[in-house]
């Protein structure tokens, strides 16, 4: 049984900024080895979704559940211990730091000089290298190099390593590939694939259908910050998702669906289409 | 990976590997332009001023100048690439200053007492600053100024409600005089020497110490910093409290050279340490510089400050081209930033 335990599950959660209701019953599951694509137009909720999930923000009502237990984050560094990463859309934060510094801000590999700790620039680079290396972005070999001066793919990619490295189960992926080019995408895609492999259980945030469905096995759609559909790969085809995503008829339907629906049952979205 | 990158460049450089990777290596480091900006005003003084300028008195008359803006630079340089800016050391220096000069001059009190007073007070406007900036979000500027304000204004209450007057002597014991306020060989403050050491120890915490590594991230982003679990508000206010030790350690050196203390004076400190430090190749807005281009920044102010008196120019001069050579400053330095980060050690075939 310990198998179905999803890493990852979200019960009912609600979310409000005063009297702005963001979110609305929102339950989600995430699987390890699973990627769980998280689609929606702007202002459909998703940073607000993933920032609950981050421990940017508690949800005003409902549960938050890792690996049965239920949990609840203060801020975003209890969630990173739990093992909740997550990375933004431009990756790495420092574009005037090296490679091996930035991959080790905040937990320095230290060495012995005299009496003194200092800072291992030769063990911090290697490590970064490596475990970016290792992502099948070989063209990262020198950890001197500024992250500044890297692409956006490899930036992405370097801050994924450094998320598997320090450990994280679940990986949030905020818009990772909307700001790449087709090559640099497929690199980021081609370490979401990997990552799941190694048994992350990976949310996906996209807006390109083609990247969805490349790596998605299990979609959720939000609209107005409630779940409108929540689908396995495969239970939907491309055209389906499209609609569903660019905003086309089916979206429109599932708006004012989901808006006469909530004004008859007291707020409360319909349940997701499976 | 040091060899791994040079047998890397070395292909492409063939026969010839030392000099270019050298080179290459040192254009993409923050003090590179400073580097080039110190030689060519070293060069244009030794040339126009003659050899008085390259004589021990010349060094001299620069290094006084250097060591003593240097000390406070380094903080104020690490300060500025964590994000901070501090202008409060204006009106430190003359306190601290003073703050010996009453204690040990005015009431006889030992050095050490006077000493440990000032660089405590020094501290403590660190440590209001830090505090300040960090439970108001006010920007560390304007934070800074205001506080600059309060402690000019307490010095000279003080000054005048203690001692009646604006302006204390100070007739240091000889040991304390040789260990802060001695002119080496007649000409070299002691100062000169203090400042090398405190060049080693901020080179140590800011290059290798884990701690500059935060300083860093700090500068280049504060919530990331914070959420990569940095303590970034313990490290703002100690980042404060060492500049207002910097500034108060000068302020006694002051004292224990000049052997007295006024209210006024120090001001010239503020912008002087600024332009140091961005000369030397430190982003105004943080996450960029280094230790050895803040010391560099340093020494070429301060040639251009004093070389000009050796020269046959009207000394007003030298403002000009020390303005003109933040300027220029900014614009080389943004060029070097540009290829560090353009930099790859693979060439795309």
């Amino acid at each position: 049984m310990a198998e179905n335990t999803p890493v990852l599950e979200l019960r009912d959660v609600n979310k409000s900024f005063g009297p702005i209701d963001v979110l609305h019953d929102i339950s989600l599951k995430v699987h390890a080895g699973e990627v769980l694509c998280l689609l929606g137009d702007n202002g459909a909720g998703k940073s607000t979704l993933i920032k609950t999930l981050a421990g940017v923000h508690r949800p005003t009502s409902g549960t938050i559940l890792m690996d049965g237990d239920e949990v609840s984050f203060d801020r975003p560094k209890d969630a990173q211990d739990r093992g909740i990463s997550t990375v933004h859309q431009f990756g790495g934060t420092f574009p005037l730091m090296t490679i091996g510094r930035s991959f080790f801000v905040g937990v320095e590999p230290t060495k012995k000089f005299g009496p003194l700790k200092i800072f291992d620039r030769k063990t911090a680079n290697e490590t970064a290298v490596k475990a970016v290396q290792d992502f099948g972005i070989t063209r990262i070999d020198d950890g001197d190099r500024l992250i500044g001066g890297l692409s956006g793919g490899e930036r992405q990619s370097l801050a994924i390593a450094r998320a598997v490295h320090f450990g994280a189960r679940v990986l949030i992926l905020d818009e990772p590939t909307a700001a790449l080019g087709v090559k640099q995408a497929s690199h980021v895609l081609r370490i979401v694939l990997e990552a799941k492999k190694r048994g992350l259980a990976v949310i996906f945030i996209t807006h390109q259908v083609t990247h969805a469905m490349a790596v998605g096995d299990h979609f959720a759609v939000l609209i107005r910050g409630a779940l409108a559909a929540n689908f396995m790969r495969g239970e939907k085809s491309r055209e389906e998702i499209t609609d569903l995503m660019a905003g086309g008829e089916a979206l429109a339907d599932l708006d004012s669906i989901i808006e006469g629906y909530m004004e008859t049952h007291e707020g409360h979205p319909p349940a997701p289409v499976a | 990976m040091n060899s791994a990158t040079q047998s890397v460049s070395t292909g492409t450089h063939g026969a010839r590997p030392g000099l270019g990777v050298t080179l290459g290596r040192l254009a993409r480091r923050p003090e590179a332009g400073s580097l080039l900006g110190m030689v060519a005003v070293f060069l244009f003084f030794a040339l126009s001023a003659g050899t008085i300028f390259v004589s021990p008195a010349g060094f001299a008359s620069w290094l006084n100048v250097a060591a003593e803006i240097g000390i406070v630079a380094l903080p104020i340089g690490i300060l500025m690439i964590a994000g901070e800016l501090d202008l409060s050391i204006g009106a430190v220096i003359p306190a601290s200053s003073l703050t010996l000069a009453i204690i040990s001059g005015y009431y006889g009190l030992p050095e050490p007492i006077g000493i440990a007073a000032a660089l405590a007070f020094g501290l403590l406007v660190g440590a209001i600053n830090g505090f300040l900036v960090l439970r108001t979000e006010v920007p560390s500027l304007i934070v800074t100024i205001g506080t600059m304000f309060a402690v000019m204004g307490l010095t000279l209450g003080l000054s005048v409600l203690l001692t009646g007057s604006t302006s204390t002597n100070i007739v240091p014991s000889p040991f304390y005089k040789a260990l802060l306020g001695q002119f080496v060989g007649g000409m070299f403050q002691v100062t000169i020497f203090w400042w090398v050491g405190f060049i080693i120890v901020a080179a140590f915490l800011l290059h290798l110490s884990p701690f500059g590594n935060w300083v860093y991230a700090l500068g280049g982003d504060k919530i990331s910093a914070r959420n990569a679990g940095i303590p970034t508000e313990r490290l703002t206010i100690t980042l404060f409290m060492m500049s207002g030790f910097c500034a108060a350690f000068v302020g006694v050196g002051q004292a224990m050279v000049y052997q007295s203390a006024q209210v006024v004076g120090g001001q010239s400190f503020i912008f002087n340490s600024i332009m140091c430090v961005v000369i030397g190749g430190v982003l105004l807005t943080g996450g960029f510089g280094s230790v050895a281009g803040i010391v560099l920044g340093t020494i070429t102010f301060s040639i251009v400050n004093q070389g000009i008196y050796f020269t046959g120019f009207d000394p007003n001069l030298g403002s000009v081209i020390i303005g003109a050579l933040l300027l220029l400053a900014v614009l080389m330095n943004d060029t070097f930033r540009k290829m560090a980060l353009t930099y790859s050690t693979k060439k795309k075939s």
